[in-house]
C-alpha cells in the first residue's frame, strides 16, 4: 500500500514464557493517528519496543516506508525517522532545554566543535513549530511536566522524526495542558508525520485518532476508523466483556474529623496556608494544575517533608509529623503519584510488595506465613486484575499499569485512618479503575478519610464529595459535591473570578 | 537463583578435575587447612552481604578485622576469659561498624567514602597504638578457643554453618529481611512503606562490625601471636566472594547461599593451583578472572534480553 509509514505484521514476543504479543498487525499511514489500547498488561509498551528497537520481536517482519528491515534496534529506528516519547520524559535535567533538543542532532562527533548560536536558533525554531513557548537557555530540571513533555516532542521533532511513537504520554497532565498536547499532536500530523498514540484516556482517543487498534492479552482484536466505533464498543473490545462495573457513588454518614490542616505552610516547597478538613467516611478531592502544589501538600502531610508552620491534627489531636514511619503509626497512608520510582520495591514480588507496609497482618509471633501473604496478595491481583503468571513473580516483569496496581493494593488492604492517594488512577485501564473507585467507597463505608490528589476532572466529580482547588501552592477554593461543575473548578484552578 | 547454579556447577567442575589429577586435594588434612583459612572470610562475609544488600560498601573489613584481632588479644591476656575476649572483639566491631553506619545513614555521606577513611584511620590508629608490636604470650586458654587443636575446625565449622543458616532464614522469615531487601531495591518506596531505611542501614554496618569481630576471634585462637598488621585485603577478598554469590552491587538482590557458595570457589582456587602444579602467583589472577566473568555475564544477560532475570 502506498503512503504507509510503518507497518507490522504477524509480531510475536515472549517473555519466559510470557506471551506479550501474539501475533500483533498494525500499520501507520503518513499524516494519521492511529490510537493503540488495551488493558494493562496487553502489549501496548511491548510492541512499541519492538518498534523502537528496544526489544526485538521473536518473529514477525516490520516494513518502515517501504523498506523490510531485518534487525531493527535504536540507531537503526533514529536513522529511519522513528522516535517515542514516555509516560516519564528522559530528558537531561542538568541541561538547558537547547542542548536536550540539539543532543541527538549532533550524534557522532564527539570532537566536533558546538555551534551554540545554531543550536539556540534551532532549537527555538522547533519549539515555535511545536508552539511551546519556552526559552531555549532554560535549565530542563526547572521545568514543569508538561513543559518538559513539549521539550520531548520538540527533540524527537528535531531529529526528523516522521514517526512518533506516544506512550501514555498525558498520564501527568491535567486538562488544560493535555489539550495543548492535543493540538501539537494535530499539527504534526497536519505536517504528515505519523503518530501512534497510547492512552487509557478513552476521551483523548476520541479527540485525535483517526483510527484505533485495540490489543488484548497480547492480540490485535480490531482495528476501526474512529467514525466507526463508539465507546461503549471499545470498552468490550478491550476488556473483553461488558463493563458492569460502574459503581453510582455511595450516601456514606460522615463521622467524626479525622484529618484537619490548620495554616498548614512548607515554605521549601511552595505549600501556603492550607486549612483543611477531612471526616470519617468523606473523600474530599484535590484539583489544580500540574505544579500547583498537590504533591507537596501529600508530602507534606506524609513526613517526607515536614511543615514550618501550622498544625496537623489526625483524630482530633495535634501530631508534628516527623517521618513516613510517624505517619503511618498515626494512620496515615500514602500512595505516591510517581508509584514506580517511589511505590514498588522491583526486585521484590508481587506478594512481598502488597504486604509491605503491614506485615504484620500476614505474620504470627514476627514470624512471616508465606501461605497467608500468597492468600492475601492473591485477593488484590484478582480484584484489580493484575496481569502476572504468579504472584511470587518479581514486580518489575510487570506492565507498567500492572506495577501501578501492585502499589496501590499495598495501601488499600490495611485501611488507615486517613488515606492519601495521588492520581491514583493514572496509567490505569478502564476496568481496573473503576474496580479502585469500588474499592475506595467501601474504605469511606469502612470510616476511612480519603484525601484523593487527581488530575482528571470527571473523576474528581464522581467520587468526592467536596473538591478543594488548589493554585499556587495555596487553596483557591472549596467546593462542595452539589455546586462543583468543570467551569468552577477550572476556574478556581487558573485564578478567574468564577 | 542462577547464579547460585552457576557457582555451584563451576565448583563441581573445580572438584571433578582435582580428583582426577590431584586426588590429594581431598585430603581430610587439607580440606581442614582450606577450611581453616576461609572461615574468617565467611563470617566476614556474612556481614559484607548484608551491607551491600542495602546497596552500601564496607572497605574498613580489613582493618576493623586487625583492630578486633588485637582488642581479643588483648583482653585474652587481661585475663579475660575467652567468652569475653571474643565479646570484647565483637563490640569493638560493633562500634566500628555503628560509627560507619551511623555517618552513612544519618550524615548522608556514600559508605564508599566513610568506609575508606574507617579503612585508613582504623589501620594507621592501631599502627600507632601498637608501635607494630604483636600480641604474643597468648594465655594457652585462649588458643582453639580452649578445646583441643583437633576439635576446634568441628567447633568452628558449626558456629559458622549455624550463623550463615540463621541468617538465611531471618532474611527469608523476618520482617527485618525484608527491610534490608527493600531499602537495597528501592529506598525511597521503602521509606514511603515505613520502612526507616536509615535505622536498617545503621543496622547492617553495625552487625557487620560485630561479625568481623567474630571472624577475628575465629582466626586469632589459632596462632599464639596476633600480628598488628592482620587482615589486609580481607575486604576484597570479602566483597569478592559476595559478587561472585550474586549479589548485586547495586543492592536488593543477592543471598546468603549465593555467598557460602562465593566464598568456598574462591577460597579453594588457590590451593587447587598448587595441586594442579601451576605457580601459586596465579591465584590472584584467576580470582579477578572469575570476578570478571560473573559480573560480565550479568551485563551480557541484563543488556541481550531481560527474560534471563526474571527466569524460566
Ligand atoms: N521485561 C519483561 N519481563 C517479563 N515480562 C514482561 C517484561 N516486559 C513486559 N512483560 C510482560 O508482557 C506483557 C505486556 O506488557 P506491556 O508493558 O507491553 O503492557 P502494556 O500494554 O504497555 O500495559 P500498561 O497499560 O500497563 O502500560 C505483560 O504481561 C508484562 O508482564
Ligand atoms: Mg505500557
Amino acid at each position: 500500500m502506498a503512503g504507509l509509514l510503518l507497518e507490522a505484521a504477524h509480531i510475536t514476543k515472549t517473555f519466559a514464557g510470557v506471551h506479550a504479543l501474539r501475533g500483533v498487525s498494525f500499520d501507520l499511514a503518513a499524516g494519521e493517528v492511529h490510537a493503540l489500547v488495551g488493558e494493562n498488561g496487553a502489549g501496548k509498551s511491548t510492541f512499541i519496543k519492538i518498534v523502537t528497537g528496544a526489544e526485538s520481536a521473536d518473529s514477525g517482519t516490520l516494513t518502515v516506508a517501504g523498506r523490510a528491515i531485518h534487525r531493527m534496534d535504536p540507531p537503526t529506528a533514529r536513522a529511519l525517522g522513528v522516535a517515542a516519547i514516555y509516560q516519564n520524559p528522559a530528558l537531561f535535567p542538568g541541561l538547558t532545554v537547547a542542548e536536550n533538543i540539539a543532543l541527538p542532532l549532533d550524534g557522532g562527533r564527539a570532537f566536533g566543535r558546538v555551534d551554540w548560536r545554531a543550536r539556540r536558533r534551532n532549537a527555538s525554531q522547533i519549539l515555535k513549530q511545536v508552539g511551546a513557548a519556552i526559552d531555549p537557555d532554560r535549565e530542563v530540571g526547572r521545568l514543569s511536566m508538561p513543559e518538559r513533555q513539549l521539550v520531548e516532542i520538540a527533540k524527537a521533532i528535531g531529529a526528523n522524526a516522521r514517526i512518533l511513537i506516544m506512550d501514555e504520554p498525558t498520564a501527568s497532565l491535567t486538562e488544560r495542558e493535555i489539550g495543548g498536547l492535543l493540538e501539537v499532536v494535530r499539527r504534526l500530523r497536519a505536517a504528515g508525520a505519523g503518530v501512534i498514540y497510547i492512552s487509557h484516556k478513552l476521551e483523548e482517543i476520541f479527540a485525535v485518532a483517526d483510527r484505533v487498534t485495540v490489543l488484548r492479552d497480547g492480540e490485535s482484536i480490531a482495528t476501526r476508523p474512529r467514525g466507526q466505533i463508539e465507546r461503549g464498543e471499545l470498552v468490550r473490545l478491550m476488556i473483553g466483556r461488558e463493563l458492569t462495573t460502574m459503581y453510582p457513588k455511595r450516601v456514606v454518614p460522615l463521622g467524626d474529623v479525622a484529618l484537619e490542616l490548620r495554616g498548614v505552610s512548607n515554605r521549601t516547597r511552595g505549600v501556603r496556608q492550607i486549612s483543611l478538613t477531612v471526616r470519617r467516611g468523606e473523600i474530599v478531592g484535590v484539583a489544580g494544575l500540574v505544579g500547583s502544589g498537590r504533591t507537596e501538600l501529600a508530602e507534606t502531610l506524609f513526613g517526607l517533608t515536614p511543615p514550618d508552620e501550622g498544625d496537623i491534627l489526625v483524630n482530633g489531636a495535634a501530631a508534628a509529623i516527623a517521618s513516613p514511619a510517624h505517619a503511618i503509626r498515626l494512620g496515615i497512608g500514602y500512595v505516591p503519584e510517581d508509584r514506580q520510582r517511589h511505590g514498588v520495591i522491583p526486585a521484590m514480588s508481587i506478594a512481598a510488595n502488597t504486604t509491605l507496609s503491614n506485615l504484620a497482618a500476614v505474620s504470627s509471633r514476627g514470624l512471616i506465613d508465606r501461605a497467608a501473604e500468597r492468600r492475601a496478595s492473591t485477593k488484590y491481583v484478582e480484584e484489580l486484575r493484575i496481569r502476572t503468571p504468579s504472584v511470587l513473580d518479581a514486580v518489575e516483569g510487570l506492565s507498567g499499569g500492572n506495577q501501578q496496581k501492585v502499589a496501590l493494593a499495598r495501601w488499600l488492604s490495611i485501611q488507615p485512618a486517613v488515606l492519601i492517594l495521588d492520581e491514583p488512577t493514572q496509567g490505569i485501564d478502564i476496568a481496573a479503575k473503576a474496580e479502585i473507585h469500588e474499592i475506595m467507597e467501601r474504605l469511606a463505608e469502612a470510616g476511612v478519610a480519603i484525601l484523593m490528589i487527581s488530575s482528571e476532572l470527571p473523576e474528581l466529580l464522581a467520587m468526592a464529595d467536596r473538591i478543594a482547588v488548589m493554585r499556587r501552592g495555596a487553596i483557591a477554593g472549596i467546593v462542595s459535591r452539589s455546586d462543583a461543575t468543570p467551569d468552577r473548578v477550572m476556574a478556581l484552578a487558573l485564578g478567574h473570578a468564577a | 537463583m542462577r547464579r547460585e547454579w552457576s557457582v555451584a556447577i563451576a565448583i563441581g567442575a573445580l572438584a571433578a578435575a582435582l580428583a582426577l589429577v590431584a586426588p590429594s586435594y581431598f585430603s581430610a588434612e587439607n580440606l581442614r587447612d582450606i577450611f581453616l583459612v576461609n572461615m574468617p572470610v565467611l563470617v566476614a562475609a556474612i556481614g559484607t552481604t548484608l551491607v551491600i544488600l542495602t546497596g552500601e560498601i564496607d572497605i574498613s573489613v580489613g582493618s576493623a578485622f586487625a583492630v578486633c584481632s588485637v582488642a581479643a588479644g588483648v583482653a585474652a591476656k587481661a585475663g579475660m576469659p575467652t567468652a569475653l575476649a571474643g565479646l570484647t572483639a565483637c563490640a569493638v566491631g560493633a562500634a566500628a561498624g555503628a560509627v560507619n553506619g551511623a555517618l552513612v545513614a544519618y550524615a548522608g555521606i556514600p559508605s564508599i567514602v566513610v568506609t575508606l577513611a574507617a579503612m585508613v584511620a582504623l589501620r594507621d590508629g592501631l599502627r600507632w597504638t601498637t608501635q607494630g608490636a604483636w600480641i604474643a604470650d597468648l594465655p594457652p586458654r585462649f588458643q582453639w578457643l580452649g578445646v583441643a587443636q583437633s576439635t576446634f575446625p568441628v567447633v568452628a565449622g558449626l558456629a559458622s554453618g549455624l550463623l550463615v543458616v540463621a541468617f538465611a532464614w531471618a532474611m527469608r522469615n523476618l520482617a527485618a529481611g525484608r527491610a534490608v531487601y527493600a531499602t537495597g531495591s528501592n529506598a525511597q518506596a521503602a521509606r514511603l512503606a515505613s520502612i526507616d531505611t536509615a535505622f536498617v542501614k545503621l543496622a547492617v554496618f553495625t552487625a557487620g562490625g560485630a561479625l568481623t569481630g567474630l571472624a577475628a576471634l575465629l582466626n586469632s585462637v589459632r596462632f599464639n601471636q596476633i600480628p598488628s598488621n592482620t587482615g589486609i585485603g580481607l575486604e576484597m577478598k570479602v566483597i569478592a566472594a559476595v559478587v561472585v554469590g550474586g549479589a548485586a552491587i547495586t543492592g536488593g538482590r543477592g543471598t546468603f547461599t549465593g555467598t557460602v557458595l562465593g566464598v568456598m570457589l574462591l577460597g579453594a582456587i588457590g590451593p587447587a593451583l598448587t595441586f594442579f602444579g601451576v605457580s601459586a602467583q596465579w591465584e590472584r589472577a584467576l580470582q579477578g578472572a572469575i570476578i570478571l566473568a560473573a559480573v560480565t555475564v550479568d551485563a551480557a544477560r541484563a543488556g541481550l534480553s531481560r527474560t534471563a532475570l526474571v527466569g524460566a
